[in-house]
């Protein structure tokens, strides 16, 4: 069987690039860190890989905002080979920072507009934290939606989140409203039973509790939890997980392994 | 010698004594009259006189902050005991006590000891763990955001800088403060408020740790007035390296390559200055200035070299800067400098600037000139400056140049070795500790009492601080500094695990980090303090896991000056035990540091600090799945004290809140106690333990409110089926019994309190078998926290979430 390759994009700052490519490796698959630098020399290298990964970190410091540097930087230098490979369905996960950067490029949550049209912002604590949260994917979206990175979880999961930039705010509410048609939110703060939260397991104060979305056809995701944080139960605080072993964080990288396999 | 107009000759030959002292104070050389007497004779003999550029490079390296004079120099020490004096000489303090210690343990899995910028310890048989904890007290007392970065930013460095180079996993920070609530009209003129203070270190310790990814995992945050114009901030760092990466080698022709930052007037004499006492004309140019990206892509890069075998040597530049870091790589072959090729951050700065600022983020290596290119080339493409700045040469001197002058011209035998060794005496007279008056207090005041100091600012949740760090980057953290049963809730934890999978493919291994510290006990006992901080940091470890016959551990001194013999005294008496309880424990020292000189004056007031030490563990576990937290699992489970509690109120949290006078400071019992170390092991290895806590700060009835309150569970404990000791033995003798308020606010060393299934209970027992130990309660499903002792007619009942909320309130803002 031929094997997958994954690239992880990294530059100054990226921190989040070894665990991100040991939960690839878990999953079976060929996972490369790659510098941009690297990628800028020649940039069809791109389309060696099967799947795209955005790392979290602080890249370049988070200097003017959190992702825009790189943001700019890939949008400049490598702007038409991503967004071809963006449409051309193959998977792209940005975590963390990396959504930062998703979003920020406009890959998320439009990759045809390719224009950014959401933000992730300050936390309403105004400070960084460091905890885990509760996601919640609804029934019905998990049925609808075409997500490829999110299937197989049960309705609710725990994640560590690290973040001082985490606040989802869209550009408006007609994107808001698309977002809920299209089933493009897929993961939202809650609690464990369900409900909405409350600071702190709302951890940042994003419009209606949004924690990860997708594109419409389900090939792009972001999140600010840290699913690599979580690929053994080990990770989790209690120790939860699944086949008393594995985090659920696992899941959502072996769904693009498999999406791809 | 020539020299260029941005160098000067500075004239020493024929100033007097007083001139001589005169000069070192006014540009901040730190030298007493006797080292600068012996430049003085050093440039005689050379028949010149010396330049800017060497005065301040012998400054730099003879600084207490370097040479460590104090530790590794002479004192006269003497004891007073019950009217009676004894005498005792070192010749080298250190080297007769700490350093003594692991020579004679002599481990065989300690791979490189006191001789690096990190201790090393075996972790598998590829790779080496490497630890070191710094202080940078003076900068964060001017600068209190700068001054932690930086504190941060250069331990990491250091671990960058062990062997060829150690990939960082995990960071500790432990910090002393004054009262954050203290009216300002208190606190001593040029002084930051102390909240100021906690704020800014805070902040400058998330910042740097958080953007370079090493997440910050332990750490502790002590509060004590005499803190207020000395704050302490301790940053640590631990890292993995290979086995085959961990010696050092330079050859004469080698390179000169300084690699990162650029070179600014941050940072200028930060070794000197740490060296004396603060004031408020101290400068805050002397605090550097950090940049956590650049550091992060250094250590991209560096790694990368090191597996290609594209270097010989490397070093951080720390204190001292490029001074320090050519200076020691130099030692035995002798280097030049060509100065005007150092990477500026602009314009302006005069030779001896260059060489002893300490401007952040800068590596110096040691390459092979067949490899320059090569090596110039890995770091370039990663947008890193790399600059060839000179040679490593066989002459035995160092030769610094400056547009095509010699600057500077010494041997680099006078100038590590040049300088005189001081003798200084040391008293500490014994203080007599007695048992306090019997403790009586009625249900509703132990209840309080309770209360009180589970909001205490050394006992509350540092949660606040905690989740600004980012504790889980790197994925590895799966000892957590906060532990409960779900994310909603959680507790102290007593020290962390790092996993490191990421690494070391297929590994089961773990790294635990813990740490002891508490000044408190000092005021009274410094032998004690020093011995339960030991004790401590273990008992942390081994709470979590960790296995005592694999756990290794830091010195870090903060004292104030250690010029008055009373305070080198204490500092005597504390090396003292760590040689004792080094030994007892067979926990070898693997690394150390020290900061004296932590006091400030003002208005012909000084105020110095309390004597605190700073022992940090780290340690190897065989299985990461076999480690616990400290919150309790499930009703009906069995509760056990193992270890005695003793009269030990001395110093207590408890002594403090409720104004008690006397008391006897905690002792190290070390058989009693590393005996049921080893045997928690035991019994966790055998998956025997469900939760585990230490009994530290506030006794028993806080260990287990802990436990209780982490987990939303309820708690009863019987107080009579404590073990305590004989009221009779030696130490603590008072004549009399212990009364329940004293059992549970007591803080005995040596004590766990561990949670135990009853399908358990028996192999549990029988592995405790021969230690003291009992079971003295259970885990309800009830929620109430209750301690009964009905000999006494004693009942403390509370709801855990009450206490959970006393115990988070304190700091949160």
């Amino acid at each position: 069987m031929k094997k997958i390759r994954v690239l992880i994009l990294r530059t100054a700052g990226t921190n989040c690039d070894y665990e991100t490519q040991s939960a690839f490796e878990l999953c079976g698959a060929i996972a490369e860190r790659v510098h941009i630098n690297t990628l800028i020399e020649r940039k069809d290298k791109i389309f060696e890989y099967d799947i795209l990964a955005f790392p979290g970190g602080f890249s370049y410091g988070d200097d003017i905002a959190s992702g825009k540097i790189l943001a700019n930087e890939v949008k400049n230098k490598l702007g038409d080979e991503v967004k071809k490979y963006a449409l051309s369905g193959r998977p792209i996960i940005g975590i963390c920072n990396g959504f930062q950067v998703l979003v920020k490029i406009g890959l998320l949550p439009d990759p045809e507009l390719f224009k950014q049209i959401s933000t992730l912002s300050y936390n309403d604590s105004d400070k960084f934290e460091c905890r885990w949260v509760y996601l919640k994917t609804e029934k019905k979206i998990k049925n609808e939606s075409s997500c490829i990175w999110t299937k197989n979880l049960p309705d609710i999961i725990s994640l560590p989140v690290a973040h001082g930039e985490g606040k989802f705010i869209p550009m408006n509410e007609k994107f808001l409203d698309n977002l809920n048609k299209n089933n493009q939110i897929v993961f939202r703060y809650s609690l464990k039973d369900g409900s909405e939260p409350e600071y702190p397991l709302a951890p940042n104060g994003s419009t209606e509790q949004i924690a990860g979305i997708c594109n419409k056809k389900g090939n792009i995701f972001g999140l600010m939890p840290h699913p690599e944080r979580y690929v053994f139960a080990l990770q989790h605080p209690a120790r939860e997980g699944f086949n008393s072993k594995y985090g659920w964080g696992k899941v959502i990288f072996q769904n693009a392994v498999n999406f791809v396999s | 010698m020539k020299c260029t107009a941005r160098c000067e000759t500075i004239k020493i030959l024929n100033l007097s004594d007083e001139e001589l002292f005169e000069l070192s104070r006014k540009n901040v050389l730190s030298m007493s009259l006797e080292e600068m007497r012996v430049i003085q004779n050093y440039f005689k003999k050379l028949k010149r006189e010396p330049t800017d550029v060497e005065i301040e490079t012998i400054a730099q390296t003879w600084s207490e902050h370097c040479k460590h004079k104090t530790l590794t120099g002479a004192v006269e020490y003497t004891e007073e005991k019950d009217g009676e004096k004894t005498k005792r000489t070192y010749n080298n303090l250190l080297g007769e006590t700490i350093f003594k210690a692991s020579v004679e343990l002599d481990k065989p899995w300690c791979l490189s000891i006191f001789k690096d910028n990190a201790g090393i310890i075996e972790f598998d048989s590829e790779n080496g763990v490497a630890f070191k904890v710094e202080t940078h007290n003076h900068p964060s007392a001017l600068e209190p955001y700068g001054g932690s970065a930086t504190g941060v930013g250069g331990v990491i460095r250091d671990i960058l800088g062990v062997g060829l180079g150690a990939k960082p996993l995990a960071s500790t920070d432990v910090f002393c403060f004054g009262d954050p609530d203290i009216e300002i009209s208190k606190v001593p003129e040029g002084v930051h408020h102390p909240k100021r203070i906690i704020k800014g270190v805070v902040s400058g310790v998330r910042d740097y740790g958080n953007r370079i990814g090493i997440p910050t995992v332990n750490g502790t945050v002590y509060f004590d007035d005499g803190y207020i114009s000395n704050p302490l901030v301790y940053c640590g760092t631990m890292g993995i390296i290979p086995k085959n990466k961990i010696d050092k080698k330079i050859e004469s022709g080698d390179l000169v390559l300084v690699v990162g930052g650029k070179t600014g007037r941050d940072g200028i004499h930060g070794a000197t200055f740490s060296s004396i006492q603060l004031d408020k004309e101290s400068d805050v140019s002397a605090v550097q200035i950090g940049n956590p990206i650049i550091e992060k892509k250094v250590l991209d890069t560096m790694i990368k070299a090191r597996d290609l075998n594209l270097y010989r040597a490397v070093t951080d530049c720390g204190a001292g800067g490029l001074s320090s870091a050519v200076g020691e790589l130099g030692e035995k072959t002798g280097a030049v400098v060509y100065l005007d090729k150092v990477p500026l951050k602009y314009n302006g700065l005069c030779p001896w600037e260059i060489w002893i600022s300490e401007a952040q983020e800068r590596m110096v290596f040691a390459v092979p000139p067949r490899n320059i290119e090569k090596i110039i080339e890995i770091f370039e493409k990663e947008n890193v400056e790399a600059v060839c700045i000179g040679e490593f040469t066989d002459d035995k001197k160092l030769t610094l140049m400056y547009d095509n002058d010699i600057v500077a011209s010494m041997d680099m035998e006078f100038l590590h070795n040049g300088v005189p060794k001081p003798i200084k005496s040391a008293f500490y007279k014994m203080k007599e500790e007695k048992v306090q008056k019997p403790v009586e207090m009625s249900s509703f005041e132990v209840s309080n009492s309770l209360n009180s100091l589970l909001a205490d600012l050394n006992i509350c949740s540092k949660e606040w601080i905690v989740r600004q760090y980012d504790h889980e980057v790197q994925g590895q953290t799966v000892i957590k500094p906060l532990q409960g049963n779900n994310i909603e809730i959680s507790g102290p934890g007593d020290a962390a695990v790092i996993f490191p999978y990421t690494v070391v493919k297929g590994t089961k291994k773990g790294i635990v980090l813990s740490n002891g510290l508490n000044p408190q006990y000092g005021k009274i006992n410094p032998y004690n303090m020093a011995a339960s901080a030991i004790e401590e940091s273990l008992r942390n470890a081994v709470a979590v896991g960790a296995d005592i016959r694999r756990i290794s551990i830091l010195d870090n001194f903060c004292w104030g000056n250690p010029n008055h013999p009373e305070i080198l005294g204490s500092l005597v008496q504390a090396m003292e035990a760590c040689y004792d309880i080094s030994k007892a424990f067979e926990v070898p020292f693997i690394s150390g540091k020290d900061s004296l000189h932590n006091e400030y004056s003002i208005n012909g007031k000084k105020y110095s600090i309390p004597s605190t030490l700073l022992i940090s563990a780290m340690g190897i576990i065989e299985n990461v799945e076999n480690t616990v937290t400290m919150s309790l699992k499930k009703d009906g489970n069995k509760i056990f004290v193992l270890g005695i509690t003793r009269n030990e109120l001395g110093g207590s949290v408890f002594s403090k809140i409720r104004n008690i006078e006397g008391g006897i400071v905690p002792g190290v019992y070390h058989r009693e106690s590393k005996d049921i170390m080893e045997k928690i092991y035991s019994a966790m290895s055998e998956n025997l333990i469900e939760a585990c806590h230490d009994c530290s700060e506030g006794g028993i009835v806080v260990a287990v409110s802990e436990m209780a309150f982490s987990a939303n569970k309820g708690v009863k404990v019987d107080i009579d089926a404590i073990k305590i000791y004989s009221y009779l033995e030696e130490r603590c003798r008072s004549g009399r019994e212990m009364t329940p308020a004293e059992i549970l606010f007591s803080e005995s060393n040596g004590r766990f309190i561990v949670e135990v299934e009853p399908d358990n209970e028996e192999k549990f027992k029988k592995i405790l078998d021969g230690s003291i130990f009992s079971e003295v309660g259970y885990v309800s499903d009830d929620k109430e926290v209750i301690f009964e002792s009905k000999k006494n007619n004693v009942k403390i009942r509370q709801n855990s979430e009450i206490l959970l909320n006393s115990w988070r309130n304190t700091i949160n803002w």
